[in-house]
């Protein structure tokens, strides 16, 4: 009791209250995950998280997992920078829109014959969650996919999935479906529980199997591609657009890193841009993830250091994959990064 | 002991198998207004902390010369003179991440914007002396998007 005075009292002289204190979940959603699941709950990009079959199926602890470990290589990110509290305010919040009682579930395993749960999932789940659990196509940003659907098939296969969902979860979702959402009871669809037991059993499996290419984003050795240059910095600045042109790119604008930022007279003429593009490309890229765009176009900076020598530098595309959280960029990040490595090179040996 | 030690491994294990997703490096903010007016917003937003945007990148326009179908969408460039001088001459391999950036695309009638969090340059460049500038960054992009968000 007198920790607590205490406790009150430092507080009130810091000029907070404990309710003031403690972190504001409206305000932590709003900043991380409105942009995403609607400020009210109602999806787009993310899961509508509002719908009320999905606040009956989920328990509270799977939201602080998902939260916490998000989907690796499926756009939702970990929030590994939000404390304890941070994350238990959100899920508050979150909470709010539940109109029933919150969902608990038991955390023991739920026996199955994985073996006749794979037959099934291939006949029942492959469909709409991937032959292998992949999850639907389209990583559910923007354009990426039909907004005519409410929620997308998620993928089972991952390792923040699995590690969210209890087995009695998955059971209660297949046992019950999810109304507003293509997943049905399969109950309903003439399964009994020991064949939705069976299945639940093979999509724990997962966890044995290795880590799969849709949870997997690209690692970097290191977040900036460098070339030395042979030439002085007009010859390389030379040779970086006619090699961004043997390369399929267009390139456009030339300029300092400084343009813009003070008058022309006093731009640093030693560090120079060449932007270039692929139109096509970008379409692609940005089909995949409109959030790409921050990167584009592409630019390879020419830089004449103190010592004269001369040196050609770029973002490394695959650094993209990580920040987006995306594996479907994947590809496109290793393309992009052996196109750059290539016009360096052709430009600098 | 024995026991103990093997428990400490089969855990060490587990946790080394479930990869975790790439960290939030991504500030994203969707606003219910219509491209135009959340554009004046952010470029507002920008100027009142005494950055000077630099250009603005037309990637709709240049879709849809070459017949791509898109929203409006932009890349806003921005940064501060000196600090990008600075920043820059001790540490050129900063140069292809500036100047800062901001995307904003229109999507129906709202429109979404996206910036790289700072922090990730933090564990990019894990060099101390650039601490500061990267914390300074964070703050100032994390209050623009605060500000496009409440509609300040």
């Amino acid at each position: 009791m007198l920790t607590r005075l205490l406790v009150v009292t430092l507080l009130a002289g810091l000029g907070l209250s404990p309710a003031l204190a403690a972190p504001d979940g409206a305000k932590l959603y709003g900043r991380n995950c409105a942009a995403c699941h609607g400020e009210t709950g109602t999806g787009g990009i993310g899961v509508p998280l509002a719908l009320p079959s999905f606040q009956a199926g989920i328990s509270d602890d799977y939201l602080r997992k998902t939260i916490r470990l998000g989907r690796p290589g499926r756009v939702m990110p970990s929030f590994d920078h939000l404390d304890k509290a941070e994350i238990e305010a959100i899920v508050r919040h979150v909470r709010g829109w539940n109109k029933g009682p919150a969902a608990t579930y038991s955390t023991r395993p739920v026996k199955g014959d994985p073996v006749h749960g794979r037959q099934l999932f291939g006949q029942y789940c492959a469909a709409c969650h991937g032959a292998n659990g992949e999850g639907s196509k389209g990583t559910g940003v923007t354009f990426s996919r039909p907004r005519d659907l409410s929620i997308m098939a998620p993928a089972l296969h991952n390792p923040g999935f699995l590690a969210a969902a209890t087995d009695a979860m998955i059971k209660a979702t297949l046992m019950h479906g999810r109304k507003g959402t293509p997943m049905t009871s399969f109950l309903k669809q003439g399964l009994k529980e020991k064949d939705i037991d069976d299945i639940v059993s093979y999509v724990r499996s997962f966890e044995k199997q290795p880590l799969p290419e849709s949870a997997q984003v690209l690692d970097v050795e290191s977040p900036v591609i460098v070339r030395d240059s042979s030439y002085d910095l007009k010859t390389t600045v030379e040779n970086v657009k006619q090699a961004v042109t043997t390369n399929n790119f267009f390139y456009g604008r030339v300029q300092t890193l400084e343009y813009g930022l003070i008058e022309p007279a006093r731009e640093n003429p030693k560090q120079v841009i060449v932007y270039f593009c692929n139109i096509s490309l970008l379409n692609q890229a940005l089909a995949v993830d409109p959030r790409v765009g921050m990167f584009l176009p592409c630019r390879i900076t020419i830089l004449e250091r103190d010592d004269g020598k001369v040196q050609v530098m770029s973002v490394n595309p695959k650094v993209l994959s990580r920040l987006f959280n995306n594996a479907e960029l994947n590809r496109l990040c290793e393309q992009m990064s052996e196109s750059y490595t290539r016009i360096m090179e052709e430009a600098t040996i | 002991m024995n026991t103990l030690m093997k428990w400490m491994a089969a855990v060490g294990l587990l946790l080394a198998t479930i990869a975790p997703a790439a960290a939030a490096d991504l500030l994203m903010v969707r606003v219910d207004k219509l491209f135009p007016e959340a554009m004046a917003q952010l470029q507002s937003a920008i100027s009142s902390r005494g950055y000077t945007v630099t250009r603005l990148q037309e990637v709709n326009e240049n879709l849809e010369r070459r017949d791509f179908k898109s929203d409006m969408y932009r890349v806003v460039y921005f940064g501060k003179y000196e600090e990008v001088k600075r920043a820059t001459a001790s540490h050129p391999t900063l140069i292809p991440f500036l100047p800062l950036n901001i995307t904003i695309f229109a999507e129906g009638d709202q429109t979404i914007v996206v910036a790289s969090h700072p922090q990730a340059l933090r564990r990019l460049f894990p060099d101390a002396t650039l601490k500061p500038l990267f914390e300074r960054w964070e703050k100032d992009v994390v209050a623009i998007m605060d500000d496009v968000r409440e509609g300040k």
